[in-house]
């Protein structure tokens, strides 16, 4: 299975085969990541990171992958001081990224983006999120760590939490999830269900999500409880929005009758959905989560320029 | 039903009823300036689909977009030819694979609508509606008729 020169825009463009694949390679990145091996497999290849809007943890991860790697990286973190804001296009600058790196990584807070930059770029461009559109590697890196986690991903109820109707993230997750054959659970307030359209979808590819706004009662059969953020913007009353955050909130109490198995991820930053006393606890699994972008990112920058 | 005969020009059948004037704005018609005679019926009894819209237009010829643009919303139309008042050319629009050009996405936040050197595309999902999918910010177009590009 090649991947060389492939993009990595949207996690639709990937099979099941393809995704597993991915996984795999990542596993053999693990030593390296962790800085118990060398590892020079990129060495002499650079890596353009352009961040057109913040993102600290998908940056810092994308630099990591590469200097584990044995590559160097250039870039920037913001799009202040850029030639975007001097009007330049997305297309321009990419035109000119590539000619200076062989990968291309790209956040950029319009949906599309990624899509545009891998059409003027011949160098392989990874979406590091396009507005409220794609993030590829984040619903890779949550499949790999659900693996790690479980020992596999098919079969496993896993519950998705929180802000369902606004997280494009987790509509690509589940749209994942199904291709693995997970029995899934949303559990959301009512006001950011998910989407119709989204669950129609599934339906098509054979899943038969249950929906529910009880989460308590929905966290001893989990295997996997995958916990969003509830933003304060997405409820004009903020006292309705006190009472909801407070019903989602994953403290002790609330996942006392867990089975002993059961992980808890998110995609960081947390704000309360998850107080620091489950940090300790056997269930979390979101640190682990967190630098598990490290090797995904390195298996996926490796497959691109095909030295893997 | 009685429509004035054309002799040269162009007719739409199979029109779905109710949606000749958006074919109408989707043409252009009538054009500023001319003249040229266009008789619309609407909810015409037709054995197929209850009932139908039908427009004829004089001396215009359909382009290839705007034949594409009529797809979109009466699928299942008819193009007749006529010259010299002799019908020289019938056939069924059919719906393209994927769209280009003449439809912008409706999301406002969508990186074709902002000052990039591309232009939308769209695939076409044909199920019970037409339904058009961005192949950029991958979200569907919600209103296809306001999102055609004049
Ligand atoms: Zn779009």
């Amino acid at each position: 299975m090649s991947f060389k020169g492939k993009d990595v825009v949207s996690i639709r463009d990937f099979s099941r085969k393809e995704i597993e694949h991915i996984l795999s390679v990542a596993e053999t990145m693990v030593p390296a990541a962790k800085g118990q091996e060398t590892n020079e497999l990129m060495k002499g290849k650079i890596l353009a990171t352009l961040f057109y809007e913040p993102s600290t943890r998908t940056n810092l991860s994308f630099k990591a992958a590469m200097l584990r790697l044995g590559g160097s990286t250039l870039g920037f973190t913001d799009a202040k001081g850029t030639s975007a804001t001097k009007g330049e296009t997305l297309a321009d600058t990419i035109r000119m990224a590539e000619a200076y790196s062989d990968i291309v990584v790209l956040r950029h807070p319009q949906e599309g983006s990624a899509r545009l930059a891998a059409q003027f770029s011949k160098q392989p461009v990874i979406n590091a999120g396009d507005g409220a559109g794609q993030h590829p590697t984040q619903t890779l890196l949550d499949l790999f760590t659900i693996k790690d986690e479980l020992g596999s991903i098919e079969g496993k109820n896993i519950a998705l939490v929180g802000d369902l109707r606004y997280g494009r993230t987790a509509h690509s997750l589940a749209h994942a999830l199904a291709m693995f054959d997970t029995n899934l659970t949303f559990v959301s307030p009512k006001t950011l269900k998910m989407p119709g359209e989204v669950i129609k979808h599934l339906e098509d590819e054979g899943a038969e999500p249950v929906i529910s706004d009880d989460l308590e009662s929905v966290i001893p059969d989990s295997d996997i409880i995958y916990v969003t953020r509830i933003q304060k913007e997405r409820f004009p009353d903020p006292a309705e929005y006190i009472k909801v955050a407070g019903s989602y909130r994953l403290d002790l109490d609330m996942i006392k009758d867990a089975k002993q198995t059961m992980r808890i991820m998110h995609p960081l930053p947390r704000v309360n959905e998850i107080p620091p006393e489950v940090d300790a606890t056997v269930h979390s699994a979101y640190f682990r989560q967190a630098f598990n972008g490290v090797p995904v990112r390195m298996a996926l920058l490796a497959l691109v320029s095909g030295v893997v | 039903m009685k429509i004035t005969p054309i002799s040269n020009g162009t007719a739409i059948d199979h029109i779905p009823g109710g949606m000749a004037l958006k074919v109408c704005r989707i043409l252009d018609i009538p054009e500023t300036g001319s003249h040229s005679s266009i008789s619309i019926a609407m909810y015409v009894s037709s054995k197929k689909m209850g009932f139908k819209d039908l427009v004829k237009i004089e001396d215009r010829e359909l382009k290839r977009k705007e034949v594409d643009k009529i797809a979109l919303i009466a699928p299942n139309a008819t193009i007749i030819i006529i010259k010299d008042t002799e019908v020289t050319k019938k056939m069924q629009v059919s719906l393209p694979k994927k769209v280009m050009e003449i439809v912008k996405c409706s999301n406002p936040n969508c990186i074709t609508n902002k000052k990039e050197p591309i232009v939308s595309e769209f695939s076409v999902e044909n199920g019970s509606e037409i339904r058009l999918k961005c192949i950029y910010c991958e979200r569907y177009v919600e209103d296809i008729m306001e999102s055609i590009v004049w």
